[in-house]
């Protein structure tokens, strides 16, 4: 088997998130201090009954990112990084080492400060390289999909246009009924259609924002869960795959899916025993970082059929009171992309939905949540899976 | 003595016409903002060595060095894949360096080297004067050997020196300076006519037997009295190519040849004279072996396949004499030595892998096969030739660039492998999936003072 999984095995007792947005007057120290107290909150905890903790973020080196700002006193802080789906891997590193029993009592914690550089968009630094990359920015690298789309399945370009844009408009519409969120602004479609462009086909409304933001979660045994939460969540699965990049090599790989995606969601599936994810799954938060990605991701993640995707977004399928709602809490659109938040940010959205406290957002009586986190580009990424639920099985 | 094996000339594709600059004739040819005077070495010899002799000895010239210390030869060796075993020098001084260098390549010819001589130049001018509008970039490449094997070889040849303040300039200023152009036609005339003459005498023939001379100096002046001063009928000169490239400088003399060998017949002399601070003067008898002396794109082919809507603002920009405001996204990073060093045969070469194992084609080449898994199982190929074409692209309108929008493209090789990179000489509005491509080596960008050479794709030209 990919994993063995831990179904069931912990809980999710409490959750903080910042408002998302520029945030001037927050450091990332701040912001940390802002998601974890909210969380210790909502768990009903004191900080020092938490045993260890997991950082996901990009910007700050070494758990001293978390330790320093919030004073944790002489425990374990991991910091993780992968890519876009860092807030997610920070997650599934703290449920394993729950479920290992290492820990009782843990929590996963996401921040970025992106806006604090004064430049445009996500910018990458590596190691010292030797100038070979394209240095394509990351609208254009997954603005390939877009085309590439539209040929496979014989989709004119201007119906994908439509289809894109009523996926940031979904999503706006959704993010505009959220207070947490970047932007809370219904977008009109034209609008959204007739945007500047960015790369390719994109248009400006078809990237996700830049922004400051944090969430975290406290996760505990299943058994203990009630101790904490009257009300917990359970991790059913929890995916995440690396790629060889073979789609950047190889001429077979045609820009209409990530093959990662597919892995992490059968992987998933496997774990929590779905056999039909387009009917089983009651709601997602997906990676829409950029709107083409949400399309290909509905048909990777078996929410449509392959050539499907575009048809269902056209049918209302994935908006807020449509039969799958994706990206409820308004997406990476309206919340924009603080990388180490937004796994977090994702889930959060998943525990609000499960409890039944989304507000006018509220799915009606959602039984199992998704959600998606990717990092990369078409053709070389990283992806991650998690599917959450508020019964355990029978 | 000895002769010219294989030649190659290179025009860059963009133009800038005079009008654009503010009046006169025709347009200059102007190196994009991803090309140097190295780039455009190795476009113009990548044609003289495609299918070509190998050669042992690599002679640079040029009046843009893009160091001021380094050897660019060896990034011209590098971009051409050359065996680590040839000689290299860079030359330079003075636009008389054309000639000059073919010659001493010649020279080593003559003593039984096969060497390699690029001449490459970017003329760059103070905005409003002479030199900008008149000046143009270009490169040419010449592969020398004896007499048996050429395509033209030498019969005659002299030369002379004389110190003259004529064109100058010191390390530390942009733009050269040029005394003023009567005194240097009264000292260079009488120079050149001689020193022509000298060569004619040495081949042993009269100028009424010379089928075309090239005329090439500092001096406008002078181009145009030395033929009826040295006995030529205007009938015999050949195009100077000022009203379509422009003069490109150390290139110049090398581009004329180039562009007078294209159409040659077996049996045709020709006389060439070039000046700057004295005169060199040849003469060249074509053979039976100029067809296979030929590159694959002639001059007039590459003047043919241009681009000539360039904004002057744009290329006041790319020489970096217009500042501008950047965007909001960091600076490139410098590329660092020591990975550049471990993939020098991919950055410079652009040699990727084939896999013994399974057969596929590695880009860049991996030690884990992408295919089959084989693990160094890897042989070099070089992919610099290879057909290639469009398999999806995009334009980056975010991505740092000097003529955006960035157009990028997931590029498929006809022998197989991939890879990803920018796209280069085109419009970016009639780019479509499909399209045929071909590499072209690149200055991607300058960081801290370091060139990132390294490989793109661009239409057929």
């Amino acid at each position: 088997m990919a994993s063995n999984g831990i179904c069931d095995r912990v809980a999710i007792v409490g959750m903080g998130c910042t408002a998302f947005g520029e945030r001037w007057d927050k450091s990332a120290g701040d912001l940390l201090i802002d998601a974890a107290n909210d969380a210790y909150q909502s768990a009903g905890v004191d900080p020092d009954q938490v045993d260890a903790y997991w950082l996901g973020t990009t910007g700050g080196t070494s758990g001293l990112t978390l330790s320093l700002p919030l004073k944790i006193q002489y425990k374990p802080v991991t910091r993780v990084e992968n890519m876009c789906a860092t807030g997610s891997e920070a997650l599934r590193n703290a449920c394993y080492a729950v479920a290992s029993g290492a820990y009782d009592l843990v929590c996963a914690i996401g921040v970025e400060k992106l806006k604090d550089s004064g430049f445009s968009g996500l910018t990458g630094g590596g190691p010292p390289s030797d100038g070979t990359e394209s240095g394509l920015t990351a609208p254009a690298n997954f603005s390939l999909l877009a085309p590439a789309y539209a040929k496979k399945y014989g989709v004119g370009e201007d119906t994908l246009k439509d289809v894109i844009s009523q996926i940031a408009y979904k999503n706006h519409f959704n993010g505009a009924q959220n207070e947490r969120a970047q932007y809370q602004k219904i977008v009109p479609i034209e609008k959204i259609k007739n945007s500047p462009k960015i790369a390719g086909m994109l248009g400006i409304f078809d990237c996700s924002g830049v922004s400051d933001g944090s969430a975290a979660a406290i996760v505990c045994r299943t058994e203990d869960a009630h101790k904490y939460s009257d009300h917990p969540i359970y991790v059913k699965a929890l995916s995440f795959v690396a790629g060889p990049a073979e789609g950047s090599m190889r001429q077979d790989y045609d820009f209409t899916t990530f093959p990662e995606v597919v892995a992490s969601a059968e992987d998933a599936y496997r774990q929590a025993g779905i056999e039909n994810a387009r009917e089983q799954i009651s709601m997602a938060e997906v990676h829409d970082c950029f709107t083409p990605t949400e399309l290909v991701l509905m048909e990777d993640l078996g929410f449509s059929e392959r050539g499907q995707a575009w048809q269902d977004t056209l049918d209302g399928r994935f908006d807020l009171d449509g039969a799958q709602p994706i990206n409820p809490d308004g997406g990476l659109k309206s919340f924009g992309h603080p990388i180490g938040a937004s796994g977090l940010r994702m889930m959060y959205e998943m525990w609000l939905q499960l409890r039944g406290e989304a507000g006018s957002r509220q799915i009606k009586d959602p039984k199992l949540g998704l959600t998606h986190n990717l990092g990369g580009a078409p053709g070389r990424c990283v992806s991650f899976v998690s599917i959450v639920g508020d019964q355990l099985a029978a | 003595m000895s002769g010219i094996v294989r030649y190659g000339s290179y025009v860059p594709y963009f133009r800038l016409t005079r009008a654009a600059i503010g009046g006169g004739r025709g347009e200059r040819a102007a190196a994009s903002y991803d090309e140097d005077a190295a780039s455009m070495a190795v476009e113009a010899a990548r044609d003289a060595l495609r299918d070509g002799p190998s050669v042992d000895h690599l002679l640079f010239a040029t009046l843009a060095p893009p160091y001021a210390e380094k050897l660019d030869a060896a990034t011209v060796q590098a971009g051409l894949n050359l065996p680590k075993h040839i000689s290299a020098s860079d030359l330079g001084g003075s636009s008389r360096a054309g000639l000059n260098t073919l010659l001493l390549g010649a020279d080593l010819a003559t003593a039984g080297r096969s060497p390699l001589v690029v001449l490459s130049d970017l003329s760059v001018g103070a905005p409003g004067g002479a030199r900008e509008s008149g000046g143009g970039d270009a490169a040419a490449a010449f592969i020398l050997g004896s007499d048996d094997d050429s395509g033209a070889r030498f019969i005659g040849r002299a030369s002379c020196t004389e110190e003259l303040l004529d064109v100058w300039r010191t390390h530390d200023s942009t733009f050269p300076k040029q005394w003023e152009e009567r005194f240097g036609a009264s000292v260079m005339l009488p120079l050149l006519t001689g020193t022509l003459q000298h060569a004619l005498e040495d081949a042993g023939v009269a100028p009424d037997k010379i089928k075309t001379l090239i005329v090439d100096s500092t001096n406008v002046r002078v181009n145009r009295t030395l033929p009826a001063a040295a006995g030529f009928e205007k009938e015999q000169v050949a195009d100077d190519l000022i009203a379509t490239v422009g003069r490109a400088g150390v290139a110049h003399a090398g581009l004329l040849l180039a562009s007078v060998l294209d159409t040659a017949e077996p049996g045709d002399l020709i006389a060439i004279a070039v000046g700057a601070d004295g005169a060199d003067a040849a003469v060249l008898e074509v053979t039976d072996k100029i067809a296979a002396a030929r590159p694959k794109h002639s001059v007039a082919r590459w003047l043919e396949n241009k681009r000539n809507d360039l904004a002057y603002n744009a290329y006041l920009k790319w020489r970096g004499i217009l500042p501008f405001e950047p965007p909001r996204r960091p600076d490139p990073p410098r590329p660092a030595g020591p990975p550049m060093q471990r993939g020098e045969g991919w950055k410079y070469g652009f040699v990727g892998g084939r896999c013994t194992s399974c057969g596929s084609a590695n880009l860049p080449p991996q030690r884990v096969c992408v295919v089959c898994g084989a693990v160094d199982q890897m042989e070099d190929e070089a992919f610099a030739d290879a057909e290639c074409k469009i398999a999806t692209f995009t334009l980056d309108r975010l991505a740092y660039s000097l003529q955006p929008p960035v157009v990028a493209a997931v590029v498929d090789f006809e022998k197989g492998g991939r890879i990803n990179c920018q796209l280069t000489d085109l419009d970016p509005d009639s780019v479509a999936i499909g399209d045929e491509l071909e590499m072209t080596f690149r200055k991607m960008y300058t960081a801290e003072g370091v060139h990132n050479y390294f490989w793109k794709a661009r239409p057929l030209r």
